[in-house]
């Protein structure tokens, strides 16, 4: 066992006793905190795909997030005003059932995705970190007027949606099952890294020239990265909407992409569980300094400013040391 | 419509567009330079809007106040080089967004623990106060047009400086060859600082300008940045000729669309959708260029190759 | 008057031991940008509160940061952790839409000392929400009445196309009679009116109306003064606020501007409460800060009439309206949003500061346009 993998032990484990702790001692709240911080944990593990396998600095995955978000808040509007969401050429109905609402949000998003990764993916490097910030600036601008779903007010879901089986009101409830949905895309992210297709794209990031050698087209395996990571971000943002039950234009603000790529960043680029441990320092953080000063993004501001600075690899680097497969 | 109106729409453009150019034209630098790409370049822009703004309430002297624009902004890019930005030029992109994204958590909220939540007062000084009367009876601010002037003579003055004074010979080697300059014995890490001072001034110099009309206020910014970032990618990232075109193609294009569009539409639909869906396709219209532009020449107007 | 005040008095201390303590939970901006609305939002609040010295009362402060996101998060913090029965202090529509409904759902009170979206005083309204503010068309509408009264005749109107926006130019227009010379919508935080003000020179208009709250509004009035455009303006209170008036400087002088409170408003709990805050904050309040001082008080009086755990009996005692406003006469409409004047008040300067001064009055006894389609 590496220092890593027990390291991730110790997160997972965290995950699951914290929350069970909070339920006994009857501290609904801790529930809520750790259940945005696993929903973070999942939209971050989805910029992961895109950033640390296939070395795409997207500032613009808001858009996937908010996207998930619309497709939940748009979805359940329709069902709790008992209309339907288009007439013609057939009817369709709004749903408050989640994994309906999951299953759009996913290939909404992931449509989206391979659109704007066909666009995007045509240029490289800095061109590549503004255009995603640019497809994100429309997006959100487009929200904000979009005013026969609220406009810059956003939306209010009155009752959680429904998962069969459970009562998703109970905070605990709702937590398990964003928790193992967690678990499932970081199993799938171990093994997408450990798949040929993977390792190619691993390749793609390090050494294209070489994937031309072997008649493999990097673009085309980024693109595919691309649009992964944004279905898994915008299964995020339905989730979020449902903890919130609320979405709004915020959703895509390029303030969130940022975030986003902050927790991504915080925890270790490329690392399995380092958008978990990147979720977690967050909202401590933002609870415990925003507790503290009004003025605590200065702080915050700070503690990034180490970690770019003295703690390459982030706080897995850190705790675990340089990955040995990777860099 | 009358021709009058649509002159002065692309007076408008035209000054927004320079003032632009000013943000852009040292984040460029920035870029060509050294590698970097800088987020809190717009923090850059508050702080000579700050600088001014309380410089002004001081001291009652417009000019006093540009110049403490230009000092501050330029002391703070030395401090931030010095400290924080030097020690990312050989990292990727990725740990310089976000080091430069802490800065502006650092920066924004600083500011507000110096000068407090409320926003400031700058004001235009009273030999440019008022409107003048241009050739065809156009009325149209003499700030602004005095706006145009200067930002077309800090264009001037870059282009000077980069092509034909020693400090420009260095910086153009520096984009091309690192090495090369510091085997010519080029102190490169003062030319660094140089060079990121200068756009820093240029940006405080444009905060400290608009503010005299606009809100001095945290957060200013960022919207700004974000558009430079638009202009930059437009003209090609590194490129002083590039930023100034695309510095002028977003002005315009964020002026007029937003006005004429809404116009159009009213032809085709009733008044008020026509004015709210216009609006909200003219908000985006800046993005929409920026994505033609890139999906035509991956590498902006005048981008080097990649 | 006397005998009444000591039958409250009275009342008050029968039903004293009954009484239990209330815990408020306060939601506002204190960080980022609009941090100076929820501070005065809060420092309003916190004076009358303080001023009370009852140890009955406990208010716990948080800061949403303008994210709506966090807003719900503290919301439920406060709700599950804090237990809190009164929930306040938000200042954004937005983020109100995102926290009332779900707050009133599971039984607490909301007390709005801001953000009053239509959709909260229509369909939407709830017995354990109340509106201390306004309505949020309530200032469009004055604003409205004022053009009307003015007799002027072909307005431009322009406001952020946004839903607040659009509520602020159909609240004007439900009172103005003339014509429209022009109506946008601008880029919601838009800092340069340029093409807009071309727009009103080209368009023959007698007159102008305009919202565009905080920071945009600032820039506008710059520049609008700055234009050679000398036609009347007239705008909603919020961008010629105590706060940011300073930052407009000589530009606003002699706007007139549809305000439900002034600090020159003629009453007695006014004078006491501008020169309170006047000495504790060294600064002059806002009406942010006037809201935030009547919801506590309101509040303050209503548990000295009921118990906050019986949900119809609080809100019964909410409803009465039994304080002494700063805005001097003050109840509520059957949506549970003010019946109330709105004024029109004119920019001035005293001293070295910009202020404001009550001109007129625009709507008397004011309710808003939405009581039909409240069905509590």
């Amino acid at each position: 066992m590496t220092r890593e993998t027990i390291f991730n032990a110790v997160l997972l484990l965290g995950l699951i006793a914290v929350p069970t702790w909070a339920l006994i001692m009857d501290q609904p709240f801790t529930i809520t905190l750790a259940t945005r911080a696993v929903i973070l944990a999942l939209a971050a593990a989805g910029l992961n795909i895109a950033l640390g396998i296939g070395g795409l600095v997207s500032l613009g995955h808001a858009v996937f997030f908010g996207i998930g978000g619309y497709a939940m808040g748009i979805l359940a509007h329709h069902a709790q005003s008992y209309t339907a969401m288009m007439q013609w050429p057939f009817v369709i109905e709004g749903t408050k059932f989640m994994p309906v609402i999951w299953l759009v949000a996913c290939l909404v998003a992931g449509l989206i995705a391979w659109v704007i990764g066909i666009l995007s993916l045509r240029t490289t490097g800095a061109y590549f970190i503004m255009i995603t910030l640019a497809f994100g600036q429309m997006f959100y601008y487009f929200a904000v007027s979009w005013s026969a779903y609220g406009g810059e007010d956003g939306m209010s879901i009155y009752v959680r949606n429904d998962f069969p089986g459970l009562n998703t009101l109970a905070p605990i409830q709702f937590y398990g099952l964003c928790l193992t949905l967690l678990v499932i895309v970081l199993i799938f992210t171990a093994r997408l890294r450990k798949s040929p297709f993977g390792l190619a794209l691993n390749a793609a990031r390090q050494v294209p020239a070489r994937l031309d050698a072997v008649g493999l087209n990097p673009v085309r395996l980024k693109l595919v990265a691309f649009v992964i990571s944004g279905v898994i971000t915008g299964l995020a943002g339905a989730l979020f909407a449902d903890l919130n039950r609320f979405v709004s234009p915020t959703m895509f603000s390029w303030q969130f992409s940022g975030e986003i790529m902050v927790l991504v960043i915080l925890g270790g680029v490329g690392r399995l569980f380092g958008p978990v441990a990147g979720a977690v320092t967050f909202v401590a953080l933002e609870h415990f300094l925003g507790g503290l000063t009004e003025f605590w993004h200065i702080f915050l501001g700070m503690i990034l400013l180490a970690v770019v600075l003295f703690a390459r690899g982030g706080i897995t680097g850190l705790v675990a040391g340089k990955e040995a497969s990777h860099d | 419509m009358s021709t009058i109106l649509i002159i002065e729409q692309v007076l408008n453009g035209l000054q927004s567009g320079v003032m632009l150019f000013l943000m852009a034209a040292g984040l460029t630098l920035i870029f060509g330079v050294m590698g970097l790409i800088n987020l809190a370049h717009g923090s850059l822009y508050m702080v000579g809007a700050f600088a001014a703004a309380a410089v002004a309430g001081l001291t009652g002297s417009f000019v006093l106040a540009l110049i403490a624009a230009l000092a501050a902004a330029a002391l703070a890019g030395a401090v931030i080089e010095t400290l924080v930005i030097r020690r990312l030029y050989d990292s990727d992109h990725l740990d310089q967004v976000l080091a430069t994204f802490a800065l502006i958590l650092i920066f924004s909220e600083g500011t507000r623990w110096v000068f407090g939540s409320f926003p400031l007062f700058l004001d235009i000084p009273d030999a440019l106060s008022g409107p003048v009367t241009l050739p065809g009876g156009i009325e149209y601010p003499l700030y602004r047009l005095a706006l145009i002037v200067a930002g077309l003579l800090v264009g001037i003055g870059l282009w000077v400086l980069i092509e034909r004074t020693r400090v420009g010979i260095q910086i153009r080697a520096g984009e091309n060859d690192r090495e090369m300059i510091a085997a010519l014995g080029v102190d490169i890490s003062k030319l660094y600082t140089l060079v990121f001072a200068l756009g820093a001034a240029l940006a405080g110099l444009a905060g400290a300008l608009v503010g005299a009309i606009q809100s001095v206020q945290v957060g200013m910014g960022e919207p700004v940045l974000i558009l430079a970032f638009v202009v930059i990618v437009i003209g090609g990232i590194g490129s002083i000729k590039g930023a100034f075109i695309g510095a002028l193609l977003v002005g315009l294009t964020d002026t007029l669309v937003g006005i004429f569009l809404p116009e159009v539409l009213k032809l085709f639909m009733e008044a008020a959708p026509a004015t709210s869906t216009g609006s909200a396709i003219a908000s985006m219209s800046i993005y929409i260029l920026m994505s033609l532009v890139l999906i035509w020449r991956p590498s902006g107007l005048f981008g080097a190759r990649a | 008057m006397k005998t009444l005040i000591m039958a409250t008095a009275a009342a008050a201390l029968a039903a004293g031991s009954a009484v239990a303590d209330v815990k408020v939970g306060m939601i506002t901006t204190l960080s980022g940008g609009g941090a100076s609305l929820g501070i005065d939002t809060r420092d309003g609040f916190m004076l009358a509160i303080e001023a009370a010295g009852r140890d009955d009362i406990e208010v716990v402060i948080e800061d949403d940061q303008r994210k709506p996101d966090i807003a719900v998060q503290l919301a439920d913090k406060m709700i599950q952790s804090e237990k809190v029965d009164v929930l306040t202090g938000i200042v954004w529509s937005n983020l109100a839409m995102a926290v009332v409904p779900a707050a009133t759902a599971q039984g607490l009170f909301y007390l709005s000392t801001n953000a009053a979206p239509a959709q909260l005083a229509g369909k939407g309204c709830n017995s354990n929400y109340f509106a201390i503010s306004y309505q949020n068309d309530n200032l469009h509408e004055g604003a409205g009445a004022y053009a009307a009264k003015e007799g002027f005749k072909n307005t431009f109107i322009m406001a952020p196309n946004y839903p607040a926006g659009h509520d602020s130019l159909n609240g004007f227009k439900r009172y103005y009679e003339g014509d429209l010379a022009g109506e946008v919508f601008t880029k919601l935080g838009q800092t340069d009116y340029a093409a807009e003000i071309a727009q009103i020179r080209a368009s023959g208009a007698d007159s102008v109306f305009f919202f565009l709250p905080g920071g945009m509004g600032i820039s506008f009035l710059k520049q609008y003064a700055d234009s050679g455009v000398d036609l009347p303006v007239v705008g909603p209170a919020f961008s010629f606020d105590q706060g940011i008036l300073q930052a407009v400087g000589e530009a606003a002088l002699g706007v007139k501007n549809s305000s439900t409170w002034s600090k020159d408003l003629d009453n007695a709990a006014n004078a006491a409460f501008v020169a309170d805050f006047q000495q504790k904050y060294d600064r002059l309040p806002s009406i942010y800060a006037a809201q935030g001082f009547d919801t506590a008080n309101l509040l303050l009086s209503a548990m000295d009439k009921a118990d906050v755990n019986d949900d119809a009996a609080f809100a019964e005692a909410l409803k009465s309206a039994d304080f002494a406003s700063v805005r001097g006469a003050f109840s509520f409409a059957a949506n549970n949003h003010p019946v109330q004047n709105v004024y029109v008040r004119e920019v001035i300067k005293e001293g070295d500061i910009y202020t404001n001064k009550i001109v007129g009055t625009a709507l008397e006894s004011h309710a808003n346009a939405y009581v039909d389609e409240c069905k509590m």
